[in-house]
């Protein structure tokens, strides 16, 4: 099995929020987060896909296709958006990195059709990421 | 949608600087200095360490979180960083009186000190000595991810 790992990044502005919680508690739970307009981030996003290189080409997919779908499910959903208003994969989710990362995990997978998404990473600052990796595969969430 | 549900693990990064060095009494002075090179070198030296752990565990529904980083980055803090930043592993941190501070002993020693973070399970601790050298550490049973 070979891995292979393409990285976008996009820019993108959130705010957390729950309408559940009274303003005491979403400012002592979410803290600067919780600011009401809103701030941004450049996430840097790691997609890595396994799969057997094919014989002919030598690929395990091809790159411009990874690009493709990258472009199409998330820079054009997420990219110069408001995570909390414009991305309805994220409607009445908290859009941390760990639900930004899932919902893009939850894009990608059956997008990709040759290989298998193998691992989504989104830093949120280069301090701060989410990993995703399939359900019960070997190293994660042991 | 269910069954493409991931393993969602968060990852956060430290940094501190500390001295260390590799040196131990159980070699003589000439092997301690063929095995540890220049890092036997006799009053030690520094790097800008680099931690990153990762923990699992159930994202909250209401705080969409694992785990808030408020209370991860208080618990780093107090667990490992105000001990070991600007500090001398060899003289300031106990456990490494008796072990040589390498950086894979560093990692297994800060597995320790986070795997009982209360909020979320503890999945693995990788330093970067330089941006050269890194090690990772799993627990005894962890394989770590290939990624």
């Amino acid at each position: 099995m070979v891995l292979l790992t393409r990285k976008i990044e996009f820019s993108a502005s959130h705010r957390y929020h729950n309408p559940d919680f009274s303003a005491e508690e979403n400012r002592r739970i979410f803290g600067k987060c919780n600011n009401p307009h809103g701030h941004g981030h450049n996430y840097t996003l790691e997609v890595t896909v396994a799969g057997e290189p094919d014989p002919v080409t030598g690929m395990v997919l091809d790159l411009k296709e990874l690009k493709e779908i990258l472009e199409r499910e998330v820079m054009q959903r997420m990219d110069h958006r408001h995570l909390n208003y414009e991305v309805p994969e994220l409607a009445g989710q908290i859009p941390t990195c760990e639900n930004v990362a899932r919902v893009i995990w939850q894009l990608l997978e059956p997008k990709i059709k040759r290989g298998r998404l193998h691992h989504v990473r989104l830093y949120e600052s280069p301090d701060l990421f989410a990993d995703c990796y399939r359900n019960g595969a070997a190293g994660a969430g042991k | 949608m269910k069954n493409s549900e991931p393993s969602i693990e968060l990852g956060r990064r430290y940094r501190f600087s500390a001295s260390h060095r590799l040196h131990t009494p159980q070699l003589s002075e000439e092997e301690n200095q063929r095995v540890f090179g220049k890092c036997n070198n006799p009053h030690g030296h520094g790097h800008n360490y680099v931690l990153e752990v990762n923990f699992s565990g159930k994202v909250d529904s209401e705080t969409g979180m694992i785990a808030n980083l408020a209370d991860l980055d208080a618990f780093v803090e107090r667990q490992v960083l105000e001990e070991f930043d600007e500090r001398s592993l060899n003289e300031d941190v106990p456990a490494f009186r008796a072990i040589v501070p390498t950086t894979e002993n560093l990692c297994m020693e800060i597995y320790r000190r986070l795997q009982n973070f209360p909020h979320a399970k503890l999945e693995r601790v990788r330093i970067q000595e330089t941006g050269n050298n890194s090690f990772e550490y799993a627990g005894d049973n962890g394989e770590g991810n290939q990624s």
